[in-house]
């Protein structure tokens, strides 16, 4: 009977402890001065305070958008902290000065920022509430002219690069969240990959939001100069708290003509309990501009956060670019999710293809909203979008919303769609030949997002695979 | 002890009761047949033997291997030694059939308090099994059923089946649908299978099958109960005459006593 799609007891949320630790927090509010001491505690230049007060500024005239397909109470910006620091009594300069409770913390998350982790040939930089905590491998990098580190580094350090490229994707005038972003940031990821340089390794950043009330606004940027490949990947995690987070981060990769860049992004933020109480707010902007012959892969599997808002996109710059999409996005009980991409083709040959596969279970809600936009000098521009959907019991939603925009005859752009539902037909098979409820649907689940999950860096694609059954459990019995 | 006893079992689907009250019996190293016209209940028999929880068994009870089958979940019966052959095997896309197979096989294992496998040494498995049903490696990297034709995805069951090796088979309409040829591959592959220590119930709508799959008893199902049990003849019989002569019998008063008895089928096959 139907009824048997509801039992099962929903596994806890692995992530949710609260690590004790001394922080150096502002109070709740925003204000130019709140801005400004944020710019004062990173010791920044002059041009990054203006920037940050004209972002300050714009956002003050700006109002929350409520296009998407998501519903949340009204957020008070002024009950928000907009920065919380692990107390250090100096910077941070290596490993071995970074608060043993904080490695602890990383090693319950399974992220071993020393050895294990070099070996295993992946570079981590991790980010706890606002701060980066420390970057590995990144003398072996450094020999290759490789720069990976947090962005307030970058911004000491590599002053030019930084101003060069900060808002050429996503300007603070962006948006309302992009704004606030460009305000308040914190702290961050920097890549810079030099001219024909392919990175050896995996770099991975790992964020966690732990203060209670912080927001976290970090802010990444990647560059990958001409000729170049890097693959980057994020994963985010955050206790579990009865309020909600709010997380509103931007993302900009700059891929120089000829250049590669992969990003994959892990997603499992706390997603609120089984009744919607609290959860992160996951509201972020993140785009690639590409230019000649360069080409950006956007892989996210998207399992937590109360809200999810979200669209990596790339704008298809010079000719015969190449932009990729590839998206997970599971919302259980009460997760709301509004997630696409926005493929927007100005050069010429320029191709896009975009797949997403949607899952919803429970009462959660999940939307796909993507754009292609083909402007008119973008001659024989392509584009190739899979849109699918996969529905769990008959409390939860799918909602498609494409946006095609075409003003070139030459281009042809594709859009396809399905929804299905998992059937207690194909559970009942799988458990006829032994297999439990939860391995049935974790089975399911992951054929049904295996285009997307190839796409993942390797030592990746098991925990994303088992991260979906995670947040899938207790939605079938 | 019996493999399998079922006494008195009713069963109905949403509000329609559907099994009246089905008695059999089968030994281990027996084949029997399960024959009927449409919407005699045959299926339904086969997925509450299965445990689906679409069907609600409303009375009677199954002692399968000296336990109570329905105090049982499906995937508990299965890695007990139930296997069903789908009468619609269920399409899983983008999952390969050898990952399946082994996730199940590693399931048996497991209920049995053994080691599971690694791919490597499934993959010798496999190879012994294939040949086995004679069947081609190609299945393995396919998604499991997924763009199969119709007899591709009976040949599927036979090798899952051929795979899990197990103590009481159900097969469930398997010949429907077959050409000729397919029907001859599945009917080896179940012949190969079958050993004095496991049985077999083939539940089919033709005669036909029963040609390559030559069963001990054959009982004839109409309107959710036996009717008529007898030897591999009364398949034959049916053949001649269809079903009608037995239809009529089935709410008449004519046929209670010598053949609602199921049960009993051993002695009548002897």
């Amino acid at each position: 009977m139907t009824s048997s799609i509801d039992s099962l007891i929903t596994r806890e949320y692995q992530h949710g402890f609260v690590t004790d630790i001394e922080a150096d927090t502002l109070p709740p509010g925003l204000d130019e001065r709140v801005v400004r001491v944020i710019s004062e505690r990173k010791g920044e230049p002059e041009w990054m305070v203006d920037w940050r007060l004209k972002a300050f500024r714009r956002w003050r005239t700006m109002s929350e958008p409520h296009w998407p397909n998501v519903k949340y109470e009204p957020i008070d910006y002024q009950a928000v902290r907009y920065y919380s620091a692990p107390k250090t009594k100096k910077p941070l300069g290596s490993l071995d000065e970074v608060d043993p409770e904080l490695l602890k913390t990383y090693a319950k998350l399974g992220i071993p920022l020393s050895e294990q982790k070099i070996l295993a040939g992946v570079a981590v930089d991790a980010i706890f509430d606002s701060v980066s905590v420390g970057t590995t491998m990144k003398t072996e990098l450094g020999k290759l002219g490789i720069i990976f580190c947090s962005f307030g580094e970058a911004l000491r350090e590599h002053p030019d690069l930084v101003r060069k490229y900060l808002g050429s994707v996503v300007p603070y005038s962006d948006n309302f969240f992009a704004a606030l972003n460009s305000a308040v940031f914190s702290d961050g990821s920097f890549v810079y990959v030099p001219r024909g340089v392919r990175c050896p390794v995996e770099l991975s950043t790992y964020f966690r939001i732990n203060a209670a009330d912080t927001g976290q606004f970090e802010r990444t940027l990647i560059i990958a100069d001409e000729g170049a490949y890097v693959s980057y990947l994020e994963g985010c995690t955050a206790p579990k708290r009865s309020t909600n987070q709010l997380h509103a981060a931007v993302v900009e990769l700059v891929a120089l003509p000829g250049a590669t860049i992969k990003y994959s992004t892990v997603q499992n933020w706390f997603a609120g309990d089984a009744e919607g109480r609290g959860g992160v707010y996951n509201f972020v902007t993140k785009r690639g501009k590409a230019f000649d012959d360069a080409k950006i892969s956007w892989t996210q599997v998207e399992t937590g956060s109360a809200i999810t808002w979200k669209y990596p996109s790339v704008i298809l710059q010079g000719d015969n670019a190449v932009g990729e999409f590839y998206s997970v996005a599971v919302v259980n009980h009460h997760q709301q999710a509004d997630t696409g991409t926005k493929m927007i083709h100005v050069g010429r040959n320029t191709r896009s293809n975009v797949v997403s596969k949607g899952i919803s279970a429970g009462q959660g809600n999940n939307s796909y909203r993507g754009r292609v936009q083909v402007l008119p000098k973008a001659e024989h521009a392509r584009n190739y979008t899979q849109c699918d959907s996969m529905l769990v019991g008959n409390r939860c939603g799918a909602h498609t919303f494409p946006y095609i925009e075409v003003a070139n005859n030459s281009a042809i752009v594709e859009h396809e769609a399905s929804t299905s539902k998992i059937g207690e037909d194909q559970i009942f098979y799988l458990k006829q030949r032994g297999l439990s409820a939860e391995q049935a649907v974790s089975m399911i689940v992951s054929g049904f997002c295996k285009e997307v999950f190839k796409e993942l860096p390797m030592e990746f694609a098991l925990e994303a695979q088992q991260l979906l059954g995670i947040t899938l459990e207790g939605s079938v019995g | 002890m019996p493999l399998l006893e079922i006494r008195g079992l009713t069963a109905t689907v949403g509000d329609t009761q559907i099994l009246n009250g089905i008695d059999l019996t089968a030994d281990a190293g027996e084949v029997h047949a399960i024959m009927g016209p449409n919407g005699s209940g045959k299926s339904t028999l086969a997925q509450v033997l299965a445990g689906n929880p679409a069907y609600d068994v409303t009375g009677g009870s199954v002692r399968y291997d000296g336990k109570d089958l329905l105090a049982m979940q499906p995937e508990e019966r299965a890695q007990a030694g139930i296997f069903l052959a789908f009468q619609y095997p269920v399409e899983i896309p983008g999952v390969s059939n050898a990952y399946f197979l082994r996730a199940a096989y590693n399931e048996m294992r497991k209920a049995r308090g053994m080691e599971e496998v690694d791919p490597l040494e499934f993959a010798d498995l496999m190879d012994e099994r294939l040949r086995l049903v004679d069947m081609d490696a190609s299945m393995l990297t396919r998604s499991v059923n997924a763009g199969f034709s119709g007899g591709e995805k009976k040949r599927n069951e036979i090798l899952q089946m051929a795979v899990l090796d197990p103590k009481l088979a159900i097969l469930d309409e398997t010949d429907s649908g077959l050409d000729i040829d397919a029907l001859r591959v599945v009917a080896n592959g179940v012949n190969q299978l079958r050993r004095p220590d496991n049985a077999s119930i083939v539940v089919t709508h033709y005669q036909r099958l029963l040609n390559y799959i030559v069963p001990d008893f054959v009982h004839v199902l109409v309107a959710g109960r036996i009717v008529r049990s007898g030897t591999r003849s009364l398949a034959l019989e049916l053949e001649d005459k269809g079903y009608d002569w037995l239809t009529g019998g089935a709410s008449g008063s004519a046929s209670g006593g010598s053949f609602a008895a199921a049960g009993q089928s051993a002695a009548i096959g002897a």
